[in-house]
């Protein structure tokens, strides 16, 4: 198997051929933040988070999700530098921005990562004016319930539900701020042919946006490392506890 | 060391963050003996005074008197911080912003919501009008500190109060920010 060798924060690390460079920093205990990647679910690059600096040939640097970035031979990396720290801090204030966030009053609320990623990034207000969107919530299930005021679009629920389930009852509708996540072909979920009710969505969501039914502020845990150990289960056959 | 002069002011918040500032305990005697309160829902002063140093604004700018409000606060204090979610965020306070402007709030709350002699409250003077979007404060005025939480726990208010009162330049550390 091929190996390359890379610098990732001044210290020199091994990839295997086909490794991210998300996989290759936290194989070297090098910690990225990510919020749409969860383990077990392919990368889609879809939140920004894990921007890297990846310093080109005469010069300069370009910026490169590490999710979906493959590492290569000589590549040399930044990941925690000033104008990354002001970038992410950016990103989770336009989150913030672009729906509507209540944390005090949150099914999630101290059990969320968007919550959590503005803690870590320093965000202790949000510069941009709030978009407001009029949002839908989706009660129609009988288990489960979507409120996409909180949702931040990172799709872990339409890969869990694809990939991991292999229903594919979501998708994802609509162009730029008037994007949506939809079941089936925009039904309402509980009248959606292909939902086998398993929880997989729910499970992988970073935030309030599905939850269990009758969950109130703060209730509601979600088990997002049940489908990394699902997958290892059936690809590896590895059990972990 | 001159006595600071302290303020607290109530915008559009439930005064739940007043509460967590009741909850200093027995540090509201030490403060006691370092500041004067001049201004406050808990003492009896009518107008906001000239030459505030420190003031903790709580609630998010819902009315007309609210702008009015925060804009003469800023005028006429040192430091101000954003105190609680409903400052720093517009919070609970701003849920109404997606249901649109002022008049379908009001017809929301006063007439679709009942059914018994539906009507809009109209008082001028007495009722202070409803801007058509609630805003966090920075969004009117600049702030020098967010204190977030709903409420702020104690210890974090304790925290950035002692760093003030020591003239040192407040910053709430690690976890301290966190939203909700
Ligand atoms: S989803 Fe997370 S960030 Fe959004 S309101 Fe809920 S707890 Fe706060
Ligand atoms: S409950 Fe399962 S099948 Fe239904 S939408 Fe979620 S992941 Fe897909
Ligand atoms: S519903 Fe949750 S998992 Fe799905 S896109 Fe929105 S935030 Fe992500
Ligand atoms: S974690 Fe890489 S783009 Fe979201």
């Amino acid at each position: 198997m091929s190996v390359h060798t890379l610098r990732i924060d001044e210290k020199d690390v091994s990839a295997r051929a086909g490794q991210t460079i998300l996989e290759a920093a936290s194989e070297n205990g090098i910690s990225i933040p990510t919020l749409c990647h969860l383990e077990g679910l392919s990368n889609v690059g879809a939140c920004r988070l894990c921007l890297v600096e990846v310093a080109v040939v005469g010069g300069g640097t370009r910026l490169a999700a590490a999710c979906v970035t493959a590492a290569a031979e000589e590549m040399v990396i930044q990941t925690d530098t000033d104008r990354l720290r002001e970038y992410r801090k950016m990103i989770v204030e336009l989150l913030f921005a672009e729906r509507n966030h209540v944390c005090s009053v949150c099914v999630a609320n101290n059990h969320c990562e968007l919550q959590e990623m503005a803690v870590s990034q320093g965000v202790d207000h949000v510069r941009y004016d709030y978009l407001e969107p009029r949002c839908d919530v989706d009660l129609s299930h009988p288990r489960f319930g979507l409120d996409h005021n909180r949702c931040i679009l990172c799709t872990r629920c339409v890969r869990a539900c694809d990939e991991v389930e292999g229903a594919h009852t979501w998708d994802v509708s609509g162009r730029g701020t008037l994007s949506r996540v939809v079941t089936d072909l925009n039904a309402p979920w509980g009248a959606s042919e292909t939902c086998t009710s398993c929880g997989k969505c729910v499970m992988a969501c970073p935030t309030g946006a599905l939850f269990h039914q009758s969950s109130t502020v703060s209730e509601m845990i979600h088990e997002r490392t049940r489908l990394s150990f699902l997958v290892d289960a059936r690809e590896k056959k590895q059990w972990h506890a | 060391m001159a006595r600071l002069r302290l303020a607290t002011v109530w915008l559009g918040g439930c005064s739940g963050c007043h509460m967590s500032f009741l909850d200093l305990d027995e540090f509201l005697m030490d403060l006691a003996d370092r500041v004067d309160v001049v201004y406050s829902p808990v003492v009896d002063a009518k107008e906001y005074p000239e030459g505030v140093d420190l003031v903790l604004v709580e609630g998010a700018v819902a009315n007309e008197d609210n702008l009015a409000m925060i804009r003469r606060v800023r005028e006429r204090t040192r430091i101000l911080v954003s105190f609680g979610d409903c400052a720093v965020t517009g919070n609970v306070t701003a849920l109404r912003n997606p249901i649109g402007g002022s008049d379908g709030v009001l017809r929301r709350s006063f007439v679709e919501q009942t059914d018994r002699d539906p009507q809009i409250p109209f008082a001028p003077g007495v009722l202070p009008v409803l801007l058509d979007r609630v805003t966090p404060v920075h969004s009117v005025v600049s702030v020098d500190l967010y204190l977030p939480g709903c409420p702020p726990p104690a210890p974090r208010i304790r925290a950035v109060l002692e760093q003030l009162l020591d003239g040192r330049p407040a910053r709430l550390a690690g976890r301290e920010i966190k939203f909700g």
